[in-house]
């Protein structure tokens, strides 16, 4: 599954920002943003960063991922509603379709967690 | 003292794969080719369809095909006999085509043709609705096929390539008679995802509705070169990357570009 490609595109920008590093500091924890309405499955994303990270730099660091819910808003009734993935995507009040997301589709790196001894 | 420190990065997932779709898309753009990404479930008649094309533009248009679909090696030949360049793709066992698999095509066009005398390259993706729309390959369209025997929820279950779709080609029109199936549902539910796109019912064995997409391939090669606005800025995804991108982008005033779809609004016409 594609999991396995993001992983190893996730590692390879982490890497890039760890190299940019003088300390070369220990990598605590990864925060990602991955939208409810992308091809991305939290749980292989997981899995797969679990077996590609073992012994290497970032062995051990907790990939932590938020997911953000499908938002859309619907421009004739100026509101915002949450369609139902998998069943309805047109505004449940008037109808229109699915046009503005204004959340759900994020795939995002976020930020970095790590430690420095002083 | 042991203390826990916060670097920002907001770098899309997706950069990597973004960059070899952009480097993509330069050589198509140096060399005016219009590209366009052919997806579906495995099954649905890329193929098929892509030979219909072929066999009818062959005279009009100079098509290459990038195939990374291929069950057997008789997918290329079926489609070398129009006489078109073929080039296969191994696609291992990766679930969609990404722009590093892709590139390796062009460059074998680069390598083995003149490039400049193409006018469109057909990329036909590997069979799956799940993924392959969010892997951006460089084309200047995705089209999806959608075939009668599938069903009519099946916009709903795989929302993302129905909404990134530019062209839907509802196939195999001509088994409609034997099957209990609501073609206006089908429509009807592509449009709660998709207001714009082009819906073109199909059959590559009867020819219906080939013309209109025909003429649709046709109208994306000359929106393509109508040097109106820089071709960088077409493509419904280009929005989502760009405000995805880290802060090193080349042009940040891009950032808050709208993403010009008329010509996909004029396709729809
Ligand atoms: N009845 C009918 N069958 C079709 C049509 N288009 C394709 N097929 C058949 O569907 C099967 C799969 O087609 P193919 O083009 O290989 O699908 P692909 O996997 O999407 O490339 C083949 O047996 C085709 O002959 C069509 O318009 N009508
Ligand atoms: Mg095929
Ligand atoms: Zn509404
Ligand atoms: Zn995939
Ligand atoms: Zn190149």
């Amino acid at each position: 599954m594609h999991e396995t490609d993001m992983t190893k595109a996730l590692i390879m920008t982490v890497r890039d920002w760890w190299d940019s590093q003088p300390e070369r500091p220990p990598v605590e924890k990864i925060h990602l943003i991955v939208g409810q309405f992308t091809c991305v499955e939290p749980v292989s994303l997981q899995f797969a960063f679990e077996v590609q990270t073992r012994n290497t730099f970032l062995e051990g660091a907790e990939l932590v991922i938020r997911e953000t819910p499908l938002i859309a808003f619907c421009h004739p009734c100026q509101q915002q509603y949450q369609p139902d993935i998998g069943l309805r995507y047109a505004c449940p009040t008037c109808g229109s379709p699915m046009e503005d997301i204004r959340s759900g589709r994020e795939l995002k790196i976020d930020r970095i967690e790590y430690a420095l001894e002083d | 003292m042991h203390q826990t420190f916060d670097a920002a990065l907001g770098i899309n997932l997706l950069h990597v794969n973004q960059t070899g779709a952009d480097h993509n898309r330069a050589h198509f753009d140096e060399w005016e080719i219009t590209c366009l990404n052919v997806m579906s479930s495995p099954g649905a008649g890329k193929t098929v369809l892509l030979e219909r094309t072929l066999d009818a533009l062959r005279d009009r248009l100079k098509i290459a095909v990038i195939e990374g679909d291929m069950t057997t090696e008789l997918d290329a030949d079926r489609l070398r006999q129009y006489g078109a360049p073929v080039i296969a793709i191994n696609t291992g066992r990766s679930c969609h085509l990404d722009s590093k698999m892709v590139a390796g095509g062009i460059h074998r066009l680069e390598h083995d043709y003149n490039p400049a005398e193409f006018d469109l390259v057909l990329v036909e993706n590997v069979g799956n609705l799940v993924c392959p729309a969010e892997f951006e390959v460089g084309e200047h369209a995705k089209v999806a096929l959608l075939s009668i025997t599938e069903g009519e929820d099946k916009p709903l279950k795989y929302p993302i390539m129905f909404q990134e779709a530019d062209c839907l080609l509802i196939t195999k029109m001509d088994l409609a008679p034997y099957l209990d199936i609501d073609i206006q549902r089908i429509e009807a539910n592509i449009r709660q995802l998709n207001p714009h796109a082009a819906i073109l019912p199909v059959s590559a064995k009867t020819g219906e509705g080939l013309e209109a997409w025909f003429d649709w391939v046709q109208a994306q090669i000359t929106l393509c070169r109508r040097p109106l606005e820089p071709v960088s800025a077409i493509g419904v995804n280009a929005k989502e990357f760009l405000t995805e991108q880290p802060v090193t982008t080349e042009d940040p005033a891009a950032n808050d570009q709208e993403p010009a779809i008329d010509w996909i609004l004029e396709a729809d016409s």
